[in-house]
């Protein structure tokens, strides 16, 4: 396994934890899905990764890449391994960039600085990473500021960077979110791309459970810090098992589906609504009164787990 | 673009240099009676012949044109007191006054941003003890610092002369005077614009990047802090050219800042305008340079210039 999480909880402060005991592989050559609506925690869960967690958190459970527990290893083992063997890519290509230095520096800086490699021999291979990711000037770009370049071609330069170091797990938290459709298109197919040809392991985080469907091989929903739907992607588009994925593939409209749009009712919880039970049976259409006693476990279901007591039942 | 600011330039220079003349002009007491000398000059006969010699009755706007006219070719006028070209004068003061504003300059810009980026890495009780020591360092006049430098450095322990200039040696007490209050702004602007770039994305993607600490610190948080620092170093150094006075006095220095005192003490109006002209010319300068500087250090400006 390239990235395994084994019962991480991280608590900062709130009533409940923004994490809560979440468990999750990533294989190589894999692409794994995190879906969730905005603080549901799929962000704090790849940052933790490289280990960029919550000021005055507190955490348990392990993060293993490669075996080696993230949370716990020395200062400089934690570098090397964010400078070689873990990258991750952002929303916002643009406020990922320094803006006052120049795109060649971006790249060639983690080159340079953290892999050792001579000035020339990194500037030669920032020039082959920019030509990878289909930017067709790489001379002209190398320098040029961030803000000269547009997102989509930002986030190319994101991408170059990050495959600088050749790693083995790629971590693209909302990647496509803050671009276009066309250059979101274009990007997905780009990140496809280079995770197929080097066997990249990629978790792969959005809040479009659609799109998280048709670009991951294994999908996992993240509600309010837990997980409530684990399954191979096919399986869970066609039949989701948690009512809250029903209702996330319910409530985006489709060209030639007549039913209404459905919106999940209520909001989603912030860090200070705490529960007894099911964290969804709020805004559940199916719940009944034992939902909101019941502790969510994850119940197997066909092709992997789903944490809700009816599923049981 | 250029032209349109250089305009500004000529503007600004000469509303000042109207400000400095009226002033001048209408400042309490009347030179005739110190161009007169003693007591026993004071025949209307002199005295109307020394009014017509400096041109003292024609009307305001005539006089100021006249000397507004003289200056713009290089022309400042004869000291009344020396009897001397201003422009030599002055001259003969100014690097002084350069030099002990170059040394101060050199001093604070070194002290203050290594002050303030201590403060904003640390942290805690490093960050309370830089804020503590250089808001007392700020909020001591300049004058008894010279004299607590003086009595410490020149007299107990002997280190430093204290009096006169000519030597680095000579401008090291002074320098460090004049310093000293400029510490605190430096620090706190360098801190504060700091403490604001390390809570960008770009610092965290750094991080996430595997990059040392102290990498982080200089090429992304110092870099990005670049700008404000640089800009209230020059305000501060502007600010030092026309600020040189007390410290010139105390140190006893020949400088630009003593002449102007002794020139308003004894009503020497060429060179109390003259000076004052410099000075805001100086500033001018300084702050237009800092304003260039700009575009280099945030490629961002550039565009929309």
């Amino acid at each position: 396994m390239v990235l395994s999480v084994e019962g991480l909880t991280i608590e900062a402060g709130g009533r409940r934890p923004i994490l809560g005991d979440v468990s999750l592989t990533v294989g190589r050559g894999e692409i794994v899905g995190l879906v969730g609506e905005s603080g549901s925690g799929k962000s704090t869960l790849a940052r933790s990764v490289l280990r960029l967690l919550p000021r005055h958190s507190t955490v348990s459970g392990r993060v293993l890449v490669a075996g080696d527990d993230v949370l716990t290893m020395e200062p400089g083992a934690l570098r090397d391994l964010r400078a070689t063997q873990v990258s991750m890519i952002y929303q916002d290509p643009r406020s990922s960039l320094n803006p006052v230095r120049r795109i060649g520096d971006f790249l060639t800086e983690r080159m340079v600085f953290t892999l050792g490699r001579p000035k020339a021999e990194a500037r030669a291979r920032a020039l082959e990473l920019l030509a990878a990711v289909g930017l067709r000037e790489p001379e002209r770009h190398m320098r040029q500021y961030p803000h000269e370049l547009s997102g989509g071609m930002l986030q190319r330069v994101v991408i170059a960077a990050a495959l600088a170091a050749d790693p083995a797990l790629l971590l693209a938290d909302e990647a496509t979110s803050a671009l276009d459709v066309t250059t979101q298109a274009e990007t997905l197919a780009l990140l496809r791309r280079v995770q197929a040809e080097r066997e990249l392991g990629m978790l792969f985080i959005t809040h479009d459970l659609h799109l998280a469907a048709a670009f991951c091989d294994r999908v996992h929903v993240l509600y309010a810090g837990t997980l409530v739907e684990s399954r191979p992607a096919k399986e869970l588009f066609e039949d989701p098992r948690h009512p809250y994925t029903a209702g996330l593939l319910a409530c985006t409209p489709e060209l030639d589906d007549p039913r209404p749009i459905r919106p999940i009712p209520g909001r989603p919880p912030s860090l200070d609504d705490a529960f007894t039970g099911c964290p969804f049976a709020p805004r559940c259409p199916h719940a009944t009164g034992a939902c909101e006693e019941w502790r969510p476990r994850p119940v197997t279901v066909p092709g992997g787990s789903a944490a809700c007591r009816l599923v049981e039942v | 673009m250029a032209v349109r600011k250089l305009a500004g330039l000529v503007a600004t220079l000469l509303a000042t240099s109207f400000v400095i003349f009226g002033a001048s002009y209408a400042a309490p007491g009347d030179p005739v009676t110190f161009l007169a000398g003693g007591k026993e000059n004071l025949t209307p006969e002199y005295l109307a012949a020394i009014r017509a010699q400096y041109h003292l009755d024609d009307p305001f706007l005539v006089q100021y044109a006249r000397w507004l006219g003289d200056a713009v070719t290089g022309d400042l006028g004869r000291s009344m007191q020396y009897n001397d070209q201003v422009f030599d004068l002055m001259l003969a003061r100014l690097p002084s006054t350069l030099g002990l504003v170059a040394y101060a300059s050199v001093l604070f810009v070194v002290f203050g941003v290594a002050l303030g980026v201590l403060a904003a890495v640390r942290g805690g009780r490093a960050d309370s003890a830089v804020v503590a020591g250089t808001t007392l360092a700020t909020s001591v006049p300049s004058f008894v610092t010279a004299a607590v430098l003086i009595s410490l450095f020149g007299v107990q322990l002997g280190w430093f002369p204290v009096m006169g200039g000519g030597s680095l040696w000579h401008l090291t007490l002074p320098a460090v005077t004049l310093a000293l209050g400029a510490l605190a702004i430096i620090s706190r602007v360098t801190r504060q614009a700091m403490v604001e770039q390390r809570e960008l994305d770009h610092v965290t993607v750094a991080r996430a990047s595997g990059l040392a600490e102290r990498l982080i610190v200089t090429r992304h948080v110092l870099r990005g802090a670049l700008g404000p620092i640089v800009t209230m170093c020059g305000l501060v150094t502007a600010g030092m050219l026309a600020g040189t006075v007390v410290v010139e006095t105390a140190f006893s220095l020949n400088g630009i800042g003593s002449l102007l005192v002794k020139a308003i003490n004894t009503h020497d109006f060429p060179v109390t305008q003259a000076v004052m002209l410099f000075m805001v010319a100086a500033y001018i300068v300084v702050t237009t340079l800092v304003e260039l500087l700009q575009p280099l250090i945030d490629p961002r400006v550039r565009r929309r210039a």
